[in-house]
């Protein structure tokens, strides 16, 4: 006998749906799974032979049982699939209604003892069951909250056994906790209130917030970089529904999302050690799963130490931040992840790190000098938008008093935000000759005037102004790249 | 007696030659030299050989106690050049911001004043001086330890480029030769040659741009020196200097002094009430520009687009987040 189930694979964040389908004969007794399962999806037989058995269902010894994930030729990764091949093995079995059965999804692991637990990934997987048209999602309780944001009825289910009885109709779905509309409290961020002196490295902050600029902060050590760089997450406004929406199912499929916050509200903050590998960063490897650039998405992304990181994972980085996405190639196609961040970055002026200090002297080769230089230019220092020298602090800079808080930049940032996202200011016809004097004086690419024009208009954006003016166009030329950082 | 010879000797055998040696080997290697197809071969690579002995060699290197036997010639400039009014820069390979722009100043400003800015090409000082004249449009030669054909360093290769197009790029050493320790000092001598007064702009006790003012006066050339901060370990040789006789070049119209020139008159940009409070505040000396948020009682937004209008208008310069007010 025949009976199948609905679920859905990853292939990146794209759910594929795949049919479950158990066909229960007579014949050499034996259990098969076929569809290109991977190893985690082909122990899936033991968990759910263990499972069935624990759930005190009839395993069907003496049968020849086949299982079926189609389409064929998609490759079938993880341990999803145990909770909709068990359903699929009993519906086939007689053991439940196979109508019931098949106009259900399902989706989750089986513990040897049938309990049911949750896999990263069932955001996706219930949002591929709503654009197939099926109602209800038979998944783990920990996934329900998260399902549910799909627009699907999930039907949480603790033990195979509740699954089980449900299916025979014996039972309701167990009530779920939706979640509360606003009642989520905003995770506690450091406060910019904490910064000692650094007025133009605090003005750079709020305008890479408000512009979502990348922003490079350099200097000599001690200078308060990152701590600096830590604050700009708490200058964002929230994540909007439909972007809330996009990283929760980013981060679903990292398994990094709490049981109790399954929609991330807040703009993603990562900060890897430099010594993260390429595919720690852009994702990749076993899994095609998504690396810092993509749980990055619509947040920030901090590169403490940027020379310090490798060069591949740097190099990497240059597509999601050209696109806005990253490709991993798989065997059967491409998992395309988004990755739109905005990038932070804390660097040295020189190897040494004595550069910047009145009070040191740098001891660089001139060698070394260069070649820390050159490795700069491809260490993506061309695409900060705003590089800010940060120098020593002075004794009269740290007993200063307590600068602005995070909250009232905060209001100024979501100010300009909401009025770039309207209409971006053009430049009034002096603030034009301005920047093309600029051109003409300094050295300023083509790249380079584009980035200042652009930081120009977050400038006007904050004071509320309507057109760009040349005092904003002066200020948005400070930020740029310092002759120093150059190539020599 | 060729000195064409003695310069492929000293190349072939890697060692420094002014006179023909006495010995065996030079007489081996004289007897099978082909000038001829030598001297086609330079030309082939658009090198020129300007000997000693040639009437167009510079009068005021020929002059010197160890000429060398010739120069080897590379660019567009004609070979004239060399004896017009110059003036060598020199100074530290790893110099600061502030040795750096005083460097690509004087250069540009002594260019554009109509003399010839003579230096070697080398990281830093050197680099800086030939890039602010051809920044001015004016003429530069830039003096090798190595063959013309080399660019050393590498990462000069474009300069070399450049300063060939506009001027000359000039080595006693033959195409090929590679740069060596022993080399540098002995490249000095040519710069010192060549000037009718040095600049040492940066320079640490014991450097190479010491040497090439040690030459220079030896020569009997003006020495200058652009007095730098005492507690500086980078200055700690320009600085004593000073105390040994070098005059202080502390503006472009000091040194052009000793070749008679003067400073053509540049009139002062105006500028925003704003800018000028910062300029103001920056002769007290350098600062950051958060300081001068704090000192001024400004918005930061303010005084990040004060130091840009001052730096367009050539009165400021930035390095590390420390902003100084500079007199151009």
């Amino acid at each position: 006998m025949l009976a199948r189930t609905v679920t859905h694979a990853l292939v990146g964040l794209d759910a594929r749906r795949v049919e479950v389908e158990a066909h229960v004969e007579l014949g050499q007794p034996g259990f098969t799974i076929v569809g290109l399962a991977d190893r985690a999806c082909q122990e899936a037989k033991h968990r759910v032979r263990s499972g069935i058995g624990s759930a005190e269902l009839r395993w069907p010894n003496d049968r020849r049982i086949t299982v079926n994930l189609a389409p064929a030729a998609l490759r079938k990764e993880g341990s999803g699939f145990d909770l909709p091949i068990a359903l699929a093995i009993l519906g086939a079995s007689h053991q439940l209604p196979a109508r019931r059965v098949e106009a259900h999804a399902a989706f989750g692991e089986l513990a040897l003892d049938g309990r049911v637990r949750p896999v990263g990934g069932a955001l996706a997987a219930a949002e591929g069951a709503h654009r197939a048209g099926i109602k209800r999602l038979v998944c783990a309780a920990e996934s329900a909250a998260e399902a549910a944001l799909a627009g699907v009825e999930p039907v949480p289910v603790e033990h195979l056994a509740e699954a089980a009885s449900y299916l025979r109709g014996e039972r309701e779905p167990q009530p779920y906790e939706l979640l509360p509309a606003n009642g989520d409290v905003p995770p506690s961020h450091p406060d910019l209130a904490d910064v000692r002196g650094q007025e133009r490295a605090r003005r750079a902050l709020e305008l890479a917030a408000a512009g979502g600029h990348n922003l490079l902060l350099a200097g000599p050590p001690g200078t308060g970089k990152t701590m600096l760089a830590r604050r700009l997450p708490g200058l964002l406004p929230r994540l909007a529904p439909d972007e809330a929406l996009e990283v929760t199912r980013i981060h679903s499929v990292a398994g990094l999302l709490a049981p109790e916050h399954p929609l991330v509200r807040d703009p993603p903050f990562r900060a890897p050690h430099h010594s993260a590998s390429m595919a720690a960063i852009v994702g990749g490897g076993r899994g095609a799963r998504p690396g810092e650039a993509s749980l990055a998405h619509r947040g920030v992304l901090l590169l403490d130490e940027l020379p310090e990181f490798m060069r591949p994972a740097l190099e990497a980085l240059r597509q999601p931040l050209e696109d806005g996405v990253i490709a991993v190639a798989r065997a059967e196609g491409r998992a395309v992840y988004p990755a739109r961040f905005q990038l932070v970055a804390t660097m040295n002026l020189c190897p040494c790190g004595a550069r910047g200090d009145p009070g040191s002297e740098c001891s660089c080769s001139a060698q070394r000098l260069a070649s820390f230089r050159d490795k700069l230019s491809r260490a993506l220092v061309d695409r900060f938008d705003l590089v800010v020298t940060v120098p020593r602090a002075r004794a009269d800079e740290l007993a200063a008093g307590p600068a602005e808080a995070s909250a009232a930049v905060a209001e100024r940032v979501e100010a300009a935000r909401v009025l770039l996202a309207v209409q971006r200011p053009p430049r009034t016809p002096e603030a034009d000759d301005l920047l093309s004097r600029a051109v003409e004086r300094l050295p300023l690419s083509g790249r380079g005037r584009a980035r200042v024009a652009r930081v120009a208009q977050t400038a006007a954006a904050l004071v509320g102004s309507e057109s760009v003016l040349p005092e904003h166009v002066a200020e948005a030329l400070g930020y740029r790249s310092p002759r120093e950082l150059e190539p020599a | 007696m060729s000195e064409l010879l003695l310069a492929a000797y000293a190349a072939e055998t890697g060692s420094h030659v002014l006179r023909a040696p006495a010995d065996a080997r030079f007489r081996r290697f004289a007897g099978c030299f082909d000038e001829h197809a030598y001297r086609a071969r330079l030309a082939s690579a658009g090198i020129r050989w300007l000997a000693r002995s040639d009437p167009a060699f510079p009068s005021s290197l020929g002059a010197i106690f160890d000429a060398p036997a010739g120069l080897f010639v590379r660019g567009e400039a004609p070979v004239e050049l060399l004896d017009e009014a110059s003036v060598g820069i020199v100074g530290a390979r790893a110099c600061t911001a502030y040795g750096s722009h005083v460097a690509r100043t004087l250069g540009r400003e002594l260019a554009a004043a109509g003399l010839v800015v003579v230096s070697g090409m080398a990281r830093g000082v050197d680099g800086e001086a030939h890039r602010g004249a051809l920044e001015a449009g004016g003429r530069t030669v830039a003096v090798l330890g190595c063959g013309v054909d080399r660019a050393y360093p590498a990462a000069h290769a474009e300069l070399a480029g450049r300063i060939a197009a506009e001027g000359l790029v000039v080595s006693e050493y033959a195409p090929g030769v590679e740069p060596a320790p022993w080399r540098f000092p002995a490249r000095n001598r040519i710069v010192a040659g060549l000037c009718q007064a040095i600049v040492v702009v940066e320079a640490r006790e014991r450097s190479g741009a010491l040497i090439t003012a040690d030459l220079a006066v030896e020569e009997g050339r003006e020495v200058f020196a652009v007095p730098g901060e005492i507690t500086s370990a980078l200055s700690a040789g320009s600085n004593a200097l000073l105390r040994t006789g070098a005059s202080p070049a502390t503006c472009t119209a000091d040194v052009l002094e000793a070749f008679g020139l003067a400073p053509p008159e540049k009139p002062a940009p105006s500028v925003s009430s704003t800018a000028a409070r910062v300029l103001e505040r920056l002769r007290d000396g350098p600062t950051s520009a958060d300081g001068l948020v704090r000192a001024l009682g400004l918005e930061a937004a303010q005084v990040t687009a004060a130091l840009t209008e001052l730096e367009l208008n050539g009165l400021l310069t930035e390095t590390s987040g420390i902003v100084r007010a500079v007199r151009e």
